[in-house]
């Protein structure tokens, strides 16, 4: 929203944050009713990938990434990044045995 | 205490730096619980049918409430630091107590979980666990390692939001110096994305 704004004060104010609530909340209820309906192999990727936009929410709002120094950003995106790395290469390895 | 002030006025202060160093103690956090998520993974890749009658036996509705708790707890953390931002000092206070107040609503629900599960037997060792396939007891297992480590970080977080509380109250955090509070949430919201993974890994296997 005004992130130049929000930049300089370093702050959110507390809008964002309930409707950053809201949307989680409703994150949750979506994949509590969904974990009913069996997609099969697709059941648990919906499961996280719901998760996963939910942690997004969380990371950017709630702990402030957004308007962080663009370095916190990095750090972040490379520890998801290995943290990923690792479990391909797990789950490869465990495929082929 | 005037020469106190006078000290703290020369005290160098980087709340870059502050955060920062909570940031790479988050990291080691996400190895320690990775290493236990890179277990579960593989125990489930290779024990589906096992993990998913154990998983029935998890109260969805106890779990879809903690997660409930959690995220709103996340919330009133967050809002306490805009409040201390806007220099409204006892809003701070309130949503750090109400937070602490979630966060034993949380250990209260996990408390009567584990009790009915010991009930019935269910707990590593347990006769009625050992009586079950190898994959509901890796599964059991897991359970009570990963919610367990979780819940020794929700009590060890609200002891943390205890001494904010008193820091707020004292004047240590102020409207110009809350990195000591953003910091403490910084490590709160880990342990709620935490809990959003282990709600639909535990809860939620079809």
């Amino acid at each position: 929203m005004d992130d130049s704004k929000s930049h300089v004060e370093h702050s959110h104010g507390y809008g964002i944050y309930i409707l950053v609530w809201m949307a989680l909340m409703t994150l949750t209820a979506i994949t509590v009713a969904v974990a009913g309906i069996n997609f099969g192999a697709l059941t648990i990727t919906t499961a996280l990938v719901i998760a996963a936009i939910k942690s997004y929410l969380v990371l950017q709002i709630f702990m402030h990434l957004r308007i962080e120094q663009k370095v916190f950003r990095i750090f972040v995106f490379v520890a998801v990044l290995f943290f990923v790395i690792t479990i391909v290469l797990l789950f490869t390895d465990y495929s082929f045995m | 205490m005037s020469s106190q002030e006078h000290a703290a006025a020369h005290v160098h202060r980087d709340d870059v730096g502050s955060r920062m160093g909570m940031w790479l103690f988050l990291f080691t956090e996400m190895l320690l619980f990775g290493g236990m998520f890179f277990l579960y993974s593989i125990y489930r890749y290779m024990n589906p049918e096992a993990f998913h009658v154990a998983a029935k036996e998890l109260n969805t509705l106890i779990g879809a409430f903690n997660t409930a708790i959690l995220l709103t707890s996340s919330l009133t953390m967050a809002l306490s630091i805009t409040a201390i931002q806007k220099n409204n000092k006892s809003l701070s206070l309130f949503f750090q107590f109400l937070t602490i107040l979630l966060a034993l609503g949380f250990m209260v629900n996990k408390y009567f979980e584990w009790t009915a599960k010991f009930h019935h037997g269910i707990y590593p060792g347990g006769e009625e666990l050992l009586s079950r396939s190898p994959g509901e007891v890796l599964f059991f297992g897991l359970y009570y390692v990963m919610t367990g480590l979780h819940g020794l970080h929700v009590v060890i977080g609200a002891v943390i939001i205890a001494v904010m509380m008193r820091f707020t109250a004292k004047g240590i955090i102020t409207q110009t110096n809350y990195v000591k509070l953003e910091t403490a949430g910084l490590y709160w919201h880990l342990v709620d994305i935490i809990w959003i993974f282990l709600f639909p890994l535990f809860y939620l296997i079809t």
